[in-house]
């Protein structure tokens, strides 16, 4: 099958790849990347286990073309935080009991970040906006909320805001 | 299958890449990549628009408010000029799927795509909005209204032909615009009904209005009926509920399981046009 090479950074690091034409961004990141955090799960664009944040925006990496990504800046939930430094969300849906299962988290938190990067102050509106795509089976969507605020104040916080 | 992923950074360059191999244009690819994947769409090559620069903007120009084809719903939904000049069009774009697809899917290509209740569509058709064509005869012209041709079937044929952007008037004052829309869930759901309204008044009276509806048949409806009737009349609920009459008198949707009863729909419908008269009204008199 024709290839050809994707580079990106990716997680703050500039990465090149071959990849087929009609891959998808998320077949990239899990086949040829070997980052399985980024979940597939309807592959249809309409449950948003696979949320990525491209350009600083959040996508459904499943429906989008892995060139498309093309030069552009890619965080995935590989990419925000450490064991031993959680990022501030990682550390609330965990206090929170926000997960269950676990399968919607990495996209719910990855919508989450694309929000907070821009807003650090947001309303509970428009955190609900913001994960309005990331579907969750197990639960109700209160803790994820409750989670998201939390992390908002922290990183307000540590912003000195 | 797919053997060539091309990005031009011009038009001329979009269409030259069109004219070699079996091709077709790719914008956000929210619905495109999906019937690629379901074999609905056999191509060979994809032609990406989203490098060329002149077709990333939103614009005003002489009172006419131009949208390039790669602009995103999330891009005309949040952008003050569209929220202050066409709010129909910034609220249609808003209901669109969930974030994630309005970050990457394109305004134009919900024109395109020619859904029978495409969000985006339906607004535009109320503001009376004309798409710009670019093939190898050169530009052309053609209102969106008559874009259509049938379920998912538009006369633009995204293996020759490029739209660049689609154009229409800004409201003014003395203008006002709504939309409503029912939808089983608040976002990722396809719209049961959704109603697009423009008006004008001249003082206390309808100047004019336009209004569109769908899905209540396999493209978006114009309201024409109604928008007769409505001319010349006074602001006042009796004109409002008789309008919503007219429009209902118009519509044949059908029944959906995915979208409810024709019967519930059709009742329904006139709740929404009224809504949207109201809002329209209220806007103009401003």
């Amino acid at each position: 099958m024709a290839k050809t090479v994707l580079k990106m950074i990716l997680n703050g690091k500039p990465v090149e790849r071959l990849v087929s034409f009609d891959d998808t961004l998320l077949d990239a990141l899990r086949e040829d990347l070997g980052l399985t955090g980024t979940k597939k799960g309807c592959g249809k664009g309409e449950c948003g286990a696979c949320t990525i944040i491209m350009n600083g925006k959040a996508v459904n990496s499943c429906i989008v073309p892995a060139l498309q990504a093309m030069d552009a800046a890619v965080e995935t939930i590989e990419g925000i935080g450490t064991v031993e430094k959680l990022h501030p969300l990682q550390e609330t849906f965990v206090d929170y009991g926000a997960i269950q299962c676990g399968f919607c988290t990495p996209g719910m938190i990855m919508s989450a970040k694309a929000l907070l990067d821009k807003n650090v102050v947001p309303s509970r509106e428009e955190i609900k906006e913001a994960i309005a795509g990331n579907v969750c089976r197990c639960t109700g969507y209160l803790k994820i909320e409750e989670a998201i605020m939390a992390a908002a104040e922290m990183m307000q916080s540590q912003q000195g805001k | 299958m797919l053997k060539d992923y091309v990005q031009p950074k011009t038009v001329d360059g979009v269409l030259a890449s069109l004219r070699q191999g079996n091709a077709r244009i790719i914008a956000g690819g929210t619905d495109l990549m999906l019937d690629m994947k379901a074999g609905k769409t056999e191509v060979e090559k994809l032609v990406d628009i989203n490098c060329v620069d002149s077709l990333k903007k939103i614009e005003i120009v002489d009172g006419s408010i131009i949208i390039g084809a790669a602009v995103t719903h999330q891009e005309v939904a949040t952008s003050k000029l569209i929220q202050e000049k066409a709010p129909v069009l910034a609220k249609a774009c808003r209901t669109v799927g969930s974030l994630q697809i309005r970050n990457t899917g394109t305004m134009v290509g919900n024109v395109i795509n020619a859904q029978p209740a495409a969000d985006a569509a339906v607004a535009l058709i109320a503001l009376g909005a004309v798409a710009e064509i670019f093939d190898e005869n050169g530009i052309s012209y053609l209102p969106v209204e008559e874009l259509y041709l049938g379920v998912g079937q538009s006369k633009i044929d995204s293996s020759k032909q490029l739209v660049t952007s689609i154009k229409f008037p800004s409201l003014q004052s003395g203008q006002g615009s709504a939309f409503v829309r029912l939808a089983q869930r608040g976002a990722l759901a396809l719209p049961m009904l959704n109603v697009s309204v423009v008006v004008t008044l001249s003082g206390d009276k309808v100047d004019w209005l336009r209004l569109v509806m769908a899905p209540v048949a396999p493209k978006p409806v114009r309201a024409t009926e109604a928008e007769k009737m409505i001319q010349g009349k006074q602001v006042n609920e009796e004109t409002i509920i008789a309008t919503a009459n007219a429009v209902a008198s118009q519509a044949n949707p059908r029944d959906s399981a995915l979208r409810g009863s024709g019967e519930y729909r059709k009742s329904v419908l006139q709740t929404l046009v009224k809504r949207g008269l109201i809002e329209a009204f209220a806007e103009a008199q401003k």
